[in-house]
């Protein structure tokens, strides 16, 4: 039997992680996701479905809406489409993946992979730099100075 | 009274410019005199906290006296506003807490000059800079939001009140925990910038800087986690943290601050990342101000808008010409930032440091970026957007779960370089353990992670956590059995013995350890229930395993506020368990209400009920409940890393000459043979 390899196991780790990101749920799951995907427009900054305020104009009949919509089988795009076009863009919890708004989820991505990317390249860069030769003939004193160095260094 | 306050506050300021202008005299001209002429800008300096503090104390007593010819107490206080929260009308608003911000910045000030022999020159320098940041909160004061500025026209009677939001025990310390945070940060960055005006020869600046550091952050951090212990218990939602644009201000330079302690070690004991180091305490401040301005400006809405005025400009210029100040000196002195080493392999302590600071400052962008987008957006696309939890939630969680790894990884690299042989030896019990935890958690159903992509941030956080607790374990015990081998003590003393060593080191894996027990405790929100229902007098409902039984609705009445409340009884799993009395308050003199969450928390869950209401037509309360799981977690983390900060802040125990048990020769033991030094995992 072949070994699997490392970087196989990691490989079939993504795959499975994926797919158990995008498995999808049922209604009341629909319900809950989306409904944390829409703010309440009372005033409150709170997602709808945590709006506790007394007798707030908008929270329950927006609720209901929501339901509904989930009864109808549309899809979550069309749906977080329809609330967006009747309350307005700022109802989203979140930017949209379209137009500008998608540069608001490209950002952290980008300087994520860029700052690693400098990073691993500064640190090939040092690692390569040809370093100075050691000293052999190095006094007492010079030798209880790397001796003092290297424990500082090494928290011994 | 408000003569009084007024002329203290003109006091301070005089006094404040007078240590700028002296300090700076003194630090540049080098005639004989310059020594005296800085000697009084100290002075100058300490007695500006005398000046701000008289002002501070005319404020209290105000309120206390019900003084409504002061504007401010007419606005945040009144006659029946109980006496604690009469010392929280002080920071409850824009003047009083820009007072305060001054109160605390010449607090800090004091001590930094009352302690100037640690190094009188690098003090000076830094004292100057103190001094121009009194100078502007204090210029703020007097001129843009003065605290004791009087009520035109007719006096009311009564003052309009304190917000109910703040009328909570943990509202009176709070505000003061997160400004020490905040204000404290400024004398790192006078001692940063101060070190690099002068090109500061070798790393004292940085030792004294670092201590500083950690004192301010273990401050911001308690600040933080009581606003979400406040929000949690009062705003009554079932959450603690809402990525609310003022709760995200305080979370920027907690992220900065996090970033410096981790990379001050590679600038202490590689003399490397100088300009990083540098730039990083510059940027802490920055956004410590910039927080401030957020809160303060209105520029996004928050729920914390109790705050908001006009002085936003004030902010931005200040801001400006911080920004402009640093980049002039470094721009000068950058050749005094060059490393003195260089990294050498990618599979070491110091390239671990150096992405836990790239994540630290990814997580600081986004959290910047997702604040301000909105703002952005509308200049662009003319629309405004909203920026809520599900953006903060999805992005951040997976730099989180990295920022985790490298926690597991980072103790186990060693400095310069780290063999493949030593990573696989390292690795393979908290590897292990992990897994073992992770097949476990699945095997007995407690998570599902292929249900949803919560459930599987959860699994992976508390699989991740399992490591990085091993991974301590593995440090601490590591070092305790050298201890115990050399010196016979059982291996709890010897874990004591290691820690008070390298307090630093052994107090920063506690910190980890309280940091990867609130993970646990975020983890445990994927799991949350929640149930509203209108409930008559003996009518239950359940949410998982507690039934809920409606005993009796009640109603109170004191003259600070009117009160419904509820008594429920609550079973679990058929037997009684306690009584909850969830509330809500009408606050007479803001004509606001109010909830006070009811709790009963356990190590498992949170049981949180909400009193949301009266139904008009029936008269019956409305409950919502919640089921919270593992909530308390969070705040024993929080205690944890509170612990491991002071332990870190404690100075080392001298190392301890012990002799060392091992069979003698005759010939030796006529010898004088002192004992050898035991070291910290030598």
């Amino acid at each position: 039997m072949p070994r699997i390899t490392i970087r196989r196991w990691l490989q079939i780790v993504l795959v499975v992680g994926v797919t158990v990101a995008l498995l999808g749920a049922g209604d009341d799951a629909r319900f809950n996701r989306l409904g944390h995907k829409l703010m309440c427009p009372c005033g409150c900054a709170e997602q709808l479905l945590e709006c506790n305020h007394v007798g707030c104009a908008y929270s329950d009949g927006m609720r209901k809406e929501l339901a509904a919509a989930v009864q109808t089988g549309a899809s979550d795009d069309a749906i977080l489409q329809q609330f967006a076009e009747k309350y307005g863009t700022t109802v989203l919890a979140a930017p949209t993946k379209h137009g500008f708004d998608i540069v608001a989820w490209i950002m952290p991505g980008v300087v994520l992979v860029s700052g690693a990317w400098l990073a691993v390249i500064l640190i090939r860069k040092w690692k390569y730099r040809v370093a100075p030769a050691v000293q052999t003939s190095a006094t007492a004193a010079q030798l209880d100075a790397f001796r003092a160095r290297a424990r500082q260094e090494t928290e011994l | 009274m408000a003569e009084l306050g007024s002329f203290s506050l003109l006091l301070a300021l005089a006094l404040a410019a007078y240590a700028l202008v002296a300090g700076i005299i003194a630090l540049t001209k080098k005639s004989e005199g310059s020594d005296r002429l800085g000697e009084t800008a100290r002075r100058a300096g300490i007695a500006v906290f005398g000046a701000v503090a008289l002002a501070a104390v005319v404020l209290v007593t105000a309120t206390f006296q019900n003084d409504f010819s002061i504007s401010y107490i007419l606005h945040h206080s009144n006659r029946d506003l109980p006496i604690p929260y009469k010392f929280a009308v002080l920071w409850s608003g824009q003047e009083g807490s820009l007072l305060f911000w001054a109160l605390l910045l010449s607090a800090y000030g004091l001590i930094l000059r009352l302690r100037h022999k640690v190094d009188t020159r690098l003090v000076a320098y830094a004292s100057v800079v103190i001094s121009a940041v009194q100078v502007f909160f204090l210029l703020l004061v007097n001129f843009a939001a003065n605290p004791f500025a009087m009520t035109i026209g007719t006096l009311p009677p009564d003052g309009f009140g304190l917000n109910p939001l703040l009328q909570y025990p943990e509202m009176v310390i709070h505000p003061p925990m997160l400004y020490l945070g905040y204000v404290g940060f400024t004398v790192p960055f006078a001692f940063a910038l101060a070190a690099l005006i002068m090109k500061y020869p070798g790393e004292k600046w940085i030792h004294i800087t670092r201590r500083w550091t950690m004192v301010t952050w273990g401050f911001l951090t308690i600040g933080i986690f009581l606003g979400q212990h406040w929000a949690y218990s009062v705003l009554g939602w079932g959450g603690y943290w809402g990525w609310d644009p003022v709760e995200n201000a305080s979370l920027m330079p907690w992220l900065t601050g996090t970033a410096f302690l981790h990379s001050v070690m590679m600038q202490e004991k590689r003399g490397m990342l100088k300009v990083w180091n540098v730039w990083l305490i510059f940027s802490t401040f920055m956004l410590s101000i910039f927080g401030t301005f957020l809160t303060r400006s209105g520029v996004v809405s928050s729920v914390h808008a109790f705050a908001e005025s006009s002085i936003g400009p004030w902010f931005v210029t200040f801001l400006a010409l911080i920004f402009a100040t640093c980049l002039y000196w470094f721009l000068r002195n950058r050749d005094h930032l060059r490393s003195e080493h260089r990294l050498e392999s990618l599979v070491s302590r110091e390239s671990s440091f150096l992405f836990n600071n790239l994540i630290l400052l990814v997580a600081c962008f986004t959290v910047l970026w997702g604040t301000l987008f909105p703002v952005l957006s509308e200049w662009v696309q003319g629309t405004k957007v909203t920026v809520g939890p599900p953006f903060f939630n999805r992005v951040n969680i997976p730099v989180a779960l990295l920022l985790l790894v490298l926690t597991a990884v980072g103790p186990l690299l060693a400095w310069r370089k780290t063999s493949i042989e030593s990573l696989k030896r390292n690795f393979r019990i908290p590897v292990i353990s992990g897994l073992a935890v992770g097949a476990l958690i699945i095997a007995v159903g407690y998570i599902k992670p292929w249900t949803e992509q919560s459930a599987l941030y959860s699994f992976i956080t508390i699989v991740l956590a399992v490591m990085v607790a091993v991974t301590i374990a593995s440090e601490f015990l590591r070092g305790a059995r050298v201890i115990a081998r050399h010196t016979g003590q059982n291996l709890f003393a010897s874990i004591v013995h290691l820690t008070r060593r390298n307090t630093r080191r052994y107090g920063g894996y506690i910190v980890h350890f309280g940091v990867i027990v609130i993970m646990i405790g975020f983890a445990g929100s994927a799991f949350n229930r929640d149930i509203e229902r209108e409930l008559s007098n003996g009518q239950s409902m359940s949410i998982g395993p507690y039934t809920l039984t409606m005993r009796s609705n009640t109603q109170d009445d004191n003259p600070n506020y009117a009160s419904e409340w509820a008594i429920i009884d609550v079973s679990k799993d058929g037997k009684p368990l306690t009584t909850m009395y969830p509330e809500r308050r009408f606050y007479k003199a803001m004509q606001q209400p109010q909830s006070m969450v009811a709790l009963h928390s356990t190590l498992k869950e949170d049981l949180y009920l909400v009193y949301s209401g009266i139904n008009q037509d029936t008269g019956n309360p409305i409950i919502k409940a919640h089921v919270n799981p593992l909530v308390l977690w969070i705040w024993i983390g929080v205690h944890i890393m509170v612990i491991g900060t002071v332990i870190a802040l404690i100075p080392n125990m001298a190392a301890q000459r012990v002799p060392v048990r091992a069979p003698l020769r005759a010939t030796e033991l006529i010898a004088d043979k002192p004992g050898q030094p035991v070291g910290v995992g030598s």
